[in-house]
């Protein structure tokens, strides 16, 4: 199969390998990446993000439905826990998405955390752009939000919706952790049950104190099973898109997204630049055995491994 | 082989009984696999584009209500008119011995019938994914 032509001829095969060799961290991926580079930004990346069961994948999927009646390309990637003890995963968000499955203007991906360091972002980032390349105007980024690595993803968005319930409880300790501060549009799901307009007003409240911007994020009740609310949210949506581009913070918010992954990609090469290194001089076990002898603290063995990795690079060239 | 196994966990047709889908996905989870869990009352076409979709190593099915072999053959059937032959099917549930063979010419790798132990599922797939 070539990947990169399946890919520009919009076949679906063709991306789902790639996001597949993308989450593997196979090259190969990287090189399509980078030739067909010059088609990304044109989709508009929304996340979806919130405590497990609140609602997140029956939002995605009512938004994702409500944008293809407009006619939308739309590309969903949802996020689930990978299990730490077997590296196994349990990826159920399809439950809820059922009648896209088989929409020809839809693509929906389901991925596990993985662990790896910096792997999930990496992979994510990843099949981001490869939809982007697919030609979807809108991509979901369904994740659980809790975790730096998934906080980190969520970033990745133009807009974040979290997904909050009645009755907050747990939320609450979520909001202590600073999740307020991620929420571009707060959105009180299963507002069919007790308490929903209580909730909403605490969420007000925890805003006073949270933000201070100029942009203040709207509080919605939806009933995303009952379609309840979405159109609304769409609204919402992109409003915010609208205050962005035209305050400028878009940009500011696109540069350092870029700076991030940047930064993260140049971490992640040096990290496998040492680690290589070292599976031919041992350096690194060396050293942490010398810092266990206390023949050396932990700053200097850092400071010998710089050493080591720069001497090493100056040899390449 | 350091990347996980992907599966496909469909419930095909009308049929409700989820708990076979459901001990199965769980142990192939603590296998290590990466399961895709579908739900129930799947048609073979949205089992065929979520096998595509999410690039599945296997798609494994469960049937309890005796619909298996219409079910069972169409997906298989609806992947090869994809041109898709990298891809493992296999089954499960209330299946008559009887019908296995028939199952098998009609392109499904295994049937696993119940008491069948999980560990003997899980080395099946290991085995037979087409893959590296
Ligand atoms: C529990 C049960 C129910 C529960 C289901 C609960 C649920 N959410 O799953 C309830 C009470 C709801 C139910 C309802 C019905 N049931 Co019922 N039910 C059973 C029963 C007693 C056990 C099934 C079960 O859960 N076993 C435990 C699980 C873990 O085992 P398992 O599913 O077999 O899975 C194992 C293996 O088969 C295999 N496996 C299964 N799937 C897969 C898939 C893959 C890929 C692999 C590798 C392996 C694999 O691995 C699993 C673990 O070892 C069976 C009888 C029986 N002994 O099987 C009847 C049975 C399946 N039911 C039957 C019937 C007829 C019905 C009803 C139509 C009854 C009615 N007239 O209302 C309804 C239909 C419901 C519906 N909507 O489809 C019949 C089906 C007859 C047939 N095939 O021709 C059976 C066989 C009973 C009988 N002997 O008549 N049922
Ligand atoms: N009562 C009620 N339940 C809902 C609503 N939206 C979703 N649910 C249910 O909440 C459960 C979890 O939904 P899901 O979308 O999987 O949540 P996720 O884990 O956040 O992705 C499911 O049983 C849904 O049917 C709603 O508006 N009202
Ligand atoms: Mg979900």
């Amino acid at each position: 199969m070539d990947i990169k032509a399946g890919l520009l001829k919009k076949d679906k095969r063709a991306a789902a390998r790639l996001i597949s060799m993308m989450e593997n961290g196979e090259s190969e991926a990287v090189q399509i990446i980078k030739e067909c580079y010059g088609m990304t930004g044109h989709a508009r990346i929304i996340g979806i993000t919130g405590a497990p069961g609140v609602g997140k994948s029956t939002v995605t999927d009512k938004l994702a439905k409500q944008l293809r009646k407009e006619g939308k390309q739309i590309g969903i990637i949802a996020v689930d826990p990978t299990s730490p003890f077997t590296g196994g995963a349990i990826l159920g968000d399809r439950v809820r998405m059922t009648d896209l499955n088989t929409d020809p203007g839809v693509f929906i991906r389901s991925m596990g955390t993985r662990g790896a360091l910096g792997g999930l972002s990496k992979a994510v980032h990843g099949a981001v752009k490869i939809l982007d390349i697919f030609g979807m105007d809108y991509i979901f980024i369904e994740t659980v939000g809790v975790g730096q690595s998934e906080i980190d993803i969520v970033k990745l968005a133009d807009t974040v919706i979290m997904v909050m319930v009645p009755g907050l409880g747990d939320d609450i300790q979520a909001i202590k952790a600073g999740i307020m501060e991620i929420g571009d549009i707060f959105a009180v799901n299963k507002s069919d049950r007790d308490g929903a307009d209580r909730t909403a007003a605490e969420i007000e409240a925890m805003l006073d104190f949270n933000r201070s911007e100029e942009y203040r994020p709207p509080v919605l009740n939806i009933i995303a099973r009952d379609n309840g609310g979405i159109e609304e949210l769409i609204r919402l949506v992109e409003e915010h898109w609208e205050y962005e581009n035209k305050s400028g913070s878009y940009k500011k918010k696109k540069s350092n997204r870029l700076k991030a992954e940047v930064m993260d990609i140049f971490r992640d090469s040096i990290m496998r630049t040492v680690h290589s290194m070292s599976e031919n001089t041992n350096i690194i076990n060396e050293l942490i055995q010398k810092v266990m002898d206390k023949q050396l603290d932990p700053y200097s063995a850092a400071d010998r491994l710089m050493d080591e990795f720069t001497e090493n690079q100056r040899h390449k060239f | 082989m350091d990347r996980p196994i992907r599966v496909v966990v469909a419930k095909p047709g009308l049929d409700g009984h989820d708990r076979g889908a459901k001990v199965v996905a769980r142990a192939l989870r603590d296998a290590g696999m990466e399961v895709i869990y579908t739900g129930l009352r799947q048609t073979p076409e949205q089992i065929v584009e979520t096998a595509i979709q999410e690039d599945a190593d296997c798609v494994a099915m469960s049937i309890l209500s005796g619909a298996h072999n219409h079910l069972f053959p169409k997906v298989v059937n609806l992947l090869k008119e994809k041109g898709i032959d990298d891809v493992l099917i296999v089954g499960g549930g209330v299946i008559p011995e009887d019908d296995i063979p028939g199952l098998i010419e009609a392109g499904v790798a295994g049937i696993f019938t119940p008491g069948t132990p999980t560990s003997v599922t899980i080395d099946f797939i290991r085995n037979n994914i087409k893959r590296k």
